[in-house]
Formats: structure tokens, sequence, C-alpha cells
């Protein structure tokens, strides 16, 4: 008999040893798991999810010939400073004016990205380092870009700026790298915190609301109600990208 | 007629030296100048936002077109059994190797970040002709280097006749993915055509064969080995006709852009309000890359000479580097069409023909890659039997009397 409790007693202590062992894990795991929840704040799938669609509508009519500020409230908030050399400084939104000789109208708008939702610049890109979020925001991870700029050639809207020199005093929310292309992000950092992008705040500071930034899979979002109750244009739209940036009174 | 026999050159002369040395000093300017576009960016290039391409690409993508065309030699001994063409196989299929080998060093030394080459290695978006590509000229090595081992070692000689048309096969998807490049952009006026790859096939023909010549006959003249009349001969009528056949293309392309509405302001740029563009197509690939070599290769008066072929060899290379300039460049200058048929303008060059001049960098970096492949030739042939001992008329042909 005490043989037999001498022999059980391992197996009875390997036992409460995997009790205790799966017990000590859960507890040490838990409060981790909390914590993680609570510095994200978000799980991945909320973050970029395929139910919601970033979009913009661009009023032309609002769009001021001369204003400015969406695209230095751009380069503010990703820090693009240039350096003086047009040719080859990152522009990532840029004022372009446009003049139907036949009827002598002149309008003013904003390209950027466009964020196709059948992106050129992530088909031919090699690595796939140009690509769609779930939530359709194109970005490039510079990571694994390579910097063959074949994206910039399949652009049709010349939206993609290759950088050509070192940087310096970069955003931490907005990296960007010598040798690799880089184009409009959306703001998608501050998108991912449920706020608008820099060029539409600044564009409502200047006091031209002329850019309507939203979910254009919600139908009671700002965007698609006024995408559904005026009559919009794509860009290059016979190319058939479906672009997420639409412009108005155009 | 006598027996084929190859043999190492012995490559210790002066003159041998002397090239190893130029050529080794070309590719040593040629990393200096990649040292230098790398560590200061790409600002130091002519290459801008506007014109993202520049000179290496040309020399990249014409030192690939070579290479596939090179290759044609030993296809039309081996698929098409033309037995005059056999003796020239292994040296076809070295140069095809060396080339895209040259062509490839361009082309990554050009990368924003060349230092991740491990990564384009690793990732793949198999959507990307780019990616395709990879696959494409990786295959291409080993296709062509097993091609190359079924000749020179009889215990796999039965495999001869299989590698060889897949090596065809394999070049001619080659061909068609580096002018799918262009081919599948559909932003750019001058680009986004089918036509593209077929007539990057049949540019591929000409500047390879072109190429081929030209180290063929070098190589005899300084080796002092011989070589008759009948393989040269052959060789430049064969020459011509991928010449026309260039021709043909580029005439049938911009005829379609022609009659397209859409497409008459980019050929306005290109024939002619380009100022260097035009230039370019209507005198050095039309004028001097085509029409002249045609005359020299098939006039009575200079179709015999030696001389006068490697002239008109050295000019269609000369017009073969201008028309992928004049595609791959003048494509990027002509402005893209964001709104048809209206006026724009912008702080971005919207709507402005682009400018583009080429900095010595990098005409040296492309300079590079055609030393990178004549001295990988240069040194296989010394070590390796890749020539004939003699490409006399009763060598290679059997009828010879």
């Amino acid at each position: 008999m005490a043989s037999n409790e001498k022999e059980g007693a391992p197996v009875n202590t390997r036992r409460e040893f995997l009790v205790k062992i799966s017990a000590a894990g859960a507890l040490t795991i838990t409060p981790g798991l909390f914590l993680y929840k609570v510095a994200e704040a978000k799980s991945d799938n909320e973050l970029a999810s395929a139910n919601k669609r970033w979009g913009m509508l661009i009023d032309t009519a609002r769009c001021a010939d001369g204003c400015n500020a969406c695209v230095e409230g751009c380069n503010k908030e990703h820090g693009l400073t240039g350096h003086g050399r047009e040719a080859t400084d990152a522009q990532w939104m840029r004022k372009v004016t446009v003049t139907d000789k036949s009827i002598g109208k002149t309008i003013s708008l904003p390209i950027m990205c466009q964020h196709c939702e059948n992106p050129p610049c992530a088909d031919v890109c090699p690595t796939g380092a140009s690509f769609k979020r779930k939530d359709n925001i194109v970005l490039v991870d510079k990571h694994i870009c390579i910097g063959c700029r074949y994206c910039m050639m399949a652009c049709p809207y010349k939206a993609r700026s290759f950088i050509h020199e070192e940087l310096s005093n970069q955003k931490s929310y907005s990296p960007r790298g010598k040798g690799t292309v880089e184009s409009c992000t959306f703001c998608v950092h501050r998108v991912d915190q449920d706020k608008q992008p820099a060029c539409v705040e600044a564009c409502n500071e200047s006091g031209h609301k002329a850019i309507v930034f939203g979910d254009m899979k919600d139908p009671n979002s700002e965007l698609s109600v006024a995408l559904k109750t005026s009559s919009s244009r794509q860009i290059r739209a016979d190319l058939g990208l479906n672009p997420g940036v639409r412009y108005k009174n155009f | 007629m006598k027996k084929l026999h190859y043999q190492e050159i012995e490559g210790n002369s002066s003159k041998f030296f002397l090239l190893v040395g130029i050529l080794g000093c070309i590719i040593l300017f040629a990393l200096g100048a990649t040292y230098y576009m790398e560590h200061h960016g790409h600002h130091v290039t002519g290459m801008t936002n506007q014109v993202v391409w520049g000179m290496p690409h040309v020399f990249a993508i014409f030192l690939i077109i070579c290479a596939s065309g090179a290759l044609n030699i030993a296809s039309i001994g081996t698929v098409f059994g033309k037995s005059m063409y056999k003796p020239l196989a292994r040296l076809s299929c070295l140069l095809a190797l060396a080339l895209l080998a040259g062509g490839l060093a361009v082309l990554v030394l050009d990368l924003g970040r060349p230092d991740r080459l491990i990564v384009a290695m690793t990732y793949y978006n198999f959507k990307s002709i780019f990616a395709w590509n990879i696959y494409l000229y990786t295959g291409f090595f080993a296709i062509v280097i097993v091609y190359i081992w079924t000749m020179m070692d009889r215990t796999v000689s039965k495999y001869y006749k299989i590698a060889g048309t897949t090596a065809f096969i394999w070049r001619l998807a080659l061909t068609t993915g580096t002018g799918s490049i262009f081919g599948f952009l559909v932003a750019r006026q001058a680009y986004d055509a089918a036509i593209m790859a077929p007539m990057f096939i049949v540019m591929s023909f000409s500047f390879g064969l072109a190429a081929f010549l030209l180290v063929l006959m070098f190589s005899y003249q300084w080796t002092e080995r011989e070589l008759g009349d009948k393989v040269v001969i052959r060789l430049k009528n064969l020459l011509g006709v991928f010449v026309a056949g260039v021709m043909y293309f580029v005439i049938a392309k911009h005829l379609t852009n022609l009659y397209a509405t859409e497409h008459h302001a980019v050929e306005a740029f290109i024939l002619s309000d380009g100022g260097m563009i035009t230039k370019l197509f209507w005198i050095v690939q039309l004028g001097l890359g085509s029409i002249l070599p045609l005359i020299l290769l098939y006039s009575p008066k200079t179709a015999n000479s030696r001389n006068a072929i490697i002239s008109a060899c050295s000019l269609i290379l000369v017009g073969g580097i201008a028309q992928v300039y004049v595609i791959l460049i003048g494509g990027q200058l002509f402005p893209l069409q964001l709104f048809p048929g209206m006026e724009v303008s912008s702080s971005f060059f919207d709507g402005v023909v682009n400018t583009y001049s080429p900095t010595p960098a990098e005409i040296l970096l492309g300079l590079g890659g055609i030393a990178l492949s004549l001295i990988i030739v240069t040194f296989a042939v010394k070590f390796l039997k890749f020539l004939p001992v003699s490409l006399a008329d009763d060598v290679v042909d059997p009828h010879h009397s």
C-alpha cells in the first residue's frame, strides 16, 4: 500500500502541477490581453474593415482658385517640407487648374491619390508593397518597397512621389524613406482614430468646406448622402478604376 | 567537310588584357556612379517625379531585348534544324546570358533600394508583370545554362533538342514580358498597346543578331581564327530581314495611333514636335538605325564588305538604343491626360511637356551594363570551349566544294 501511495504520489503531483501551471498561465496572460486591448483600443478588423470604403467628395464650386489650404495642411501633417527642388520634391496633393478652352471656363481642384478600387499601382508592384487595405485605402509598405517606380509609371493620376534624397524630422505616424515611393495615405493614422484627414480639416478651417470625407458604404454617412443627392464625376472614369475621390460641379 | 572543333581562346595577348582593362575600368566607373547616385539619392540624376525611369532603364531594357535576341542564332540551329547555325549556338547562348546579366545589373543598381534585392526575390505580387519577369529572367538563366550543358557534354546531348526548344519558347515569353512592361500601362498615352509585345520580339531578333554578329566578327578577328563568308553573309542577310521587320512594326504602331483622334497629340509629339525625341526617332532610329543599315547590308557595292557589315550592326545597335529611348523617355515626357481635351496646369508639372537630361552618372551605369556583358563573354571564351577553332566555309557548310 505504502508502495502504492508512493507510486501514486507523483501522479497526483503531476496532475496538480498541470492544474496550477494552467491557472498561473491564465493569470499571467489575461491582464496582458486586457492591457493589449486598452492600448490598441480597436482590433485589426475594426481598424480596416471591408464593410467600410473611405472616400471623398470635392466640390469644385467651393474650391477657391489660389487657395492652397488643403495642400499646406497635407504637407504640414506629413512633414513634406521639400528641398526647393520642384521636379524631385514630393507632392502628395496638388492644386490643378483646369480650363475648358471651348467655353472659357476655369476651375481649380486638388488631386491626390484617388484610392481606386482597382489600383493600377498595386497591380504592377512586383513585391506587393503597394497595396489596398480592406477599407480601400491605398498605401505603400515602406519596408518592402524596392524603389522600382513601376507604380509611378502606372498611376494615371500622377499621385505618387519618389523620395529622391535623405529626409530628416519625419513624423512618427507617417514614416518615409529615401529610395521608396509614397503618396497620399488618406491620413490613415487619423482615420483609424475616427478623425478627418488633414486636408479636410484645413479646407474647413479656411472656410471653404469643399471636401466631404466619409464611408461610402454607410448609406447614412454625410459622404453617401452628398454623393446621392448631387451629380459627381471621377477623373479618368474611362479607365474603370472606380476611384474613391469624386468631384462635384465639374 | 572539316571536323568542327571548339577550343578556348589563349587570352594572353596584349589585346586581350587591353580589352579586359578597358571593360574593367568602365565597370569600376559604373560602380562609382551607382554609389554616388545611391548615396545622394536620385535627385543627382536627371530622373524626377515626372520622368521616373531614365537612362539606366534605357540601357537595361535594351540589353534585355538584345539578350533574348542573341539566343535566336542557337534556336535557328536547334529548333529549326539549320545546320550552319549549330556551330554558333554556344556563343549565342553565352552572349544571351551575358547580356541579360548586364541588363539586370543595371536595372537592380538603379532601384531606389538596391539593398532590398532579397525582398524582390521573396515577396511576390503575381499580378505584376515585373514579378513575372523575375521568374522569366531567372528561368532564362537556368534553361540556357542547361542548354549549353547539353551542347558541351555528350552524356546529356540527347536532351539538346528539348533544351533548345524550351529555351526558344522561354525567350519568346521573356521578350513578351519585357514588351508588356509598357503594354500593360493603361495610364500612359504612348504605351498601353498590345503591339508592344510582338514589336519587342522583333526588336530582339534585330538587336540581338546585330550584337551577336559584332561579337562573332571581333572575336574571330582578334584571335586570328578563320570566319568564312558563308556564315557572315547568311547572318547579315537575316539581319536585314529583321531590321525591315522592326520598321514594319514601328510603322504599324504609329499608323494605328494616327487613326485614333485620342492619340493625335502624343503622335504629334513623337513625330514632329518632340524636339530631341523627334530627332532621335527620325534621324537615329529610322535613318541611321534602320534605313542606312539596310542599304549597307543589301547594296551590291557594300553587301560583301566586312567593314560595311560591322558598320551596319553598330548602327542598328545605336538605332536600337534610340528606339528604346524614344519609347521609354518620349512616353514619359508627354504629359498624362487627366482631363482629355482640357488645358491643365499645376505645381506638379501637369499639362506640360516634361524635360529630361541624363547625367553622366546614369550613362556610366548603363555603359557599365554593356561592359559587364562583354567581360563575361571575354572570360567565358577564355576558360570554356565556346568558340569553334574555325568557322571557315568548308567547316560550316557540308556542301561546300
